[in-house]
């Protein structure tokens, strides 16, 4: 459903740094290649949201960069990001009684100049993003009246409307169910696009991601396929939990499996 | 035109919603036109509008006399409702108006303030009114604007209630100042004019004071309809817009300047006018959607004939007491304000 390429996506020695010298992010480096899937996990407050904002452009970076195809995110307009880079927002709720469909259909915007209609083509790709993540019965309804898993589908939505080359998701399944968490994760295999996804749930991640990025206290702890990232000394060094880790006998992905703490 | 899918009903539904808007403005004009101290039957005003009348009494009330003022009430509703539409957008809280955010009342001290210093009086021809006065009032409604929203910001985030807080307090504050600067001045014929800035009334419309509020409001309701796009993008979050391409913080300004040339303008010709802006943005959106395509030509019309109907009674139920508009419709727009708020279901389709 992308337009263009999938683009490679390059981090370089980020870093975000608060007030008080803390830095929230710490010099991490990243790549994803053309069409990869990665995965970005790690315990609450270790940065993940910090540097998918930093990417995705709500916050500018204090040291090092990120670059989509060489380009600097930073120096380009938040225009020219959002045709590129497109990903749910964290605050994607109104009290305004804009229908689904009109909802979805904003993301042509970046596509469009600010005082152009939607053309028929426009129309015809947020019909089918309604299709696809299956909100097309909602899409006369109010945005407000939706449930937070309907409301996470329709901006789903809107990004694939964006038609973007690089998707940045921050736990993309965090108000959905475990269908819709597994049919929006497929789709994001299946869209060809790059993917950034930061995953609190470690199997999903490690059936989805062709690598993950391991993060604690801001900085990246371990990097690698799944399989090489996901063992039970990483797991306890990290989320300071005991777990047994095994080769799915279906699907051959790394299983997690926390145990109980021994007394 | 078929009907065949949702999109198309709504279109359709648009376009009776302007049409029907547009005939009722029609009517309210006339009816304001022929009803008053001085009856005229409204064939009379319709052959006196279309020229085809010999100079009389009747030619002379409603062309001089009625029409400025009726053209002036819908200007300003018009204004004052695309203004209150897209001020609920910019903040993200349908409780916004020029009204209740302090902005009406900064027109009303700038235009009180070049009252009672006199600014301009020397020059003649009007100077007075039709630019010093519009010009503070302007002045005035940016002031307290900007002191609102920097009174409501906290780092990227403004909530509803704070700007509300804000907004009341500015008003407040703004108001005390009026009423200082009136009593240091100590001249009766002030207080007499200002009170007609605190209440609001079109009782001072002529077709000279008739140009620049037309021509503000076209030109700023244009452009608004322009920017409908990046309004609708803020709808749904500060993120959201930013992550579809939008340059929230120097948007946000531009429509702020922008809100505040037209309120401080229409302000300045009719004194602050409660209401109009807070329901018809409401009231129109029940029937069109948020989205603001559709939404502000709807809210434009609906505003005008809102304040032209309004100032028709404010002329007439207490005649020959002319009573200012904006308490007719403080007191006929409160109740029905609530009215609206309770009758809507939680989560209820557009």
């Amino acid at each position: 459903m992308s337009d263009r390429e999938a683009a490679a996506l390059r981090i370089e020695g980020l870093s975000y740094g608060v007030g008080d010298g803390r830095h929230l992010v710490d010099a991490v480096d990243l790549t994803a290649a053309p069409g990869e899937t990665v995965g970005l996990v790690g315990p609450n407050g270790s940065g993940k949201t910090t540097l998918l904002r930093c990417v995705y452009g709500t916050l500018r970076p204090t040291h090092g960069r990120a670059l989509l195809d060489g380009d600097d995110l930073h120096t380009m307009t938040a225009k020219a990001r959002a045709r590129r880079v497109a990903t749910v927002p964290q605050d994607g709720q109104t009290d305004f009684e804009l229908t689904v469909r009109e909802v979805v259909a904003m993301g042509r915007s970046p596509h469009r100049r600010f005082w152009e209609a939607d053309t028929a083509a426009d129309t015809a790709l947020a019909d089918a993003a309604l299709e696809r993540l299956g909100i097309a019965p909602l899409a006369e309804r109010a945005f407000p009246s939706l449930s937070g898993g309907e409301r996470q589908r329709a901006l789903v939505a809107r990004a694939l409307v964006q038609r973007p080359a690089l998707f940045v998701l921050d736990e993309p399944t965090n108000h959905l169910d475990i269908r819709h968490q597994l049919e929006v994760l497929s789709l994001m295999g299946e869209l060809g696009t790059t993917n950034l996804l930061a995953l609190h749930d470690l199997n999903l991640a490690a059936y989805y991601c062709d690598r993950l990025y391991v993060l604690k206290a801001g900085t990246v702890v371990a990097s690698g396929p799944p399989a090489e990232v996901l063992t039970p000394g990483l797991l306890a060094a990290v989320y300071e939990v005991e777990a047994e880790v095994t080769p799915h006998p279906r699907t051959g992905a790394p299983t997690v499996v926390y145990l109980p703490r021994s007394t | 035109m078929t009907c065949e899918t949702p999109q198309d009903r709504r279109r359709l539904r648009h376009a009776l919603v302007l049409v029907s808007l547009t005939v009722a403005l029609a009517c309210a004009v006339v009816a304001a036109l022929a009803l008053g101290s001085v009856r005229i039957p409204p064939g009379e005003v319709l052959t006196i509008l279309t020229g085809g009348a010999e100079p009389s009494p009747f030619r002379t009330i409603v062309l001089d006399v009625r029409l400025p003022r009726v053209l002036l009430g819908a200007v300003v509703g018009a204004g004052l409702a695309v203004v209150g539409t897209v001020l609920q957008a910019l903040v993200r809280n349908r409780l916004a108006d020029p009204f209740l955010l302090g902005i009406s009342s900064g027109a009303s001290t700038g235009a009180v303030l070049v009252l009672v210093l006199g600014i301009g009086s020397g020059i003649g021809g009007g100077i007075t009114t039709t630019v010093a006065m519009p010009a503070a009032a302007f002045a005035g409604s940016l002031v307290a604007m900007t002191l609102v929203y920097a009174l409501a910001r906290r780092g990227s985030t403004m909530t509803g209630g704070r700007l509300v807080l804000a907004g009341v307090t500015v008003s407040y504050i703004l108001s005390a100042l009026t009423t200082l600067v009136l009593v240091v001045s100590a001249r009766p014929e002030h207080f007499q004019e200002a009170l007609f800035w605190t209440l609001g009334g079109l009782g001072s419309a002529r077709w000279g004071t008739l140009v620049v509020p037309a021509a503000v409001l076209v030109v700023g309701t244009a452009v608004l309809m322009a920017l409908a796009r990046p309004l609708d993008l803020l709808l749904v979050g500060e993120e959201g817009a930013t992550v579809l391409g939008l340059d929230t913080a120097r948007f946000r300004a531009a429509v702020f300047v922008l809100a505040s040339l037209v309120t401080g303008v229409m302000v300045a010709a009719s004194g602050a006018i409660g209401f109009v802006g807070l329901l018809v943005p409401h009231a129109a959106r029940m029937v069109v959607g948020a989205s603001h395509r559709p939404l502000l030509p709807v809210a434009a019309l609906g505003g005008a004939v809102v304040l032209v109907v309004a100032d028709l009674a404010a002329r007439t139920v207490a005649a020959p007491q002319d009573i200012p508009v904006g308490v007719l419709t403080a007191l006929l727009g409160g109740p029905f304000f609530l009215w609206l708020m309770r009758r809507r279901p939680e989560g209820a389709p557009v």
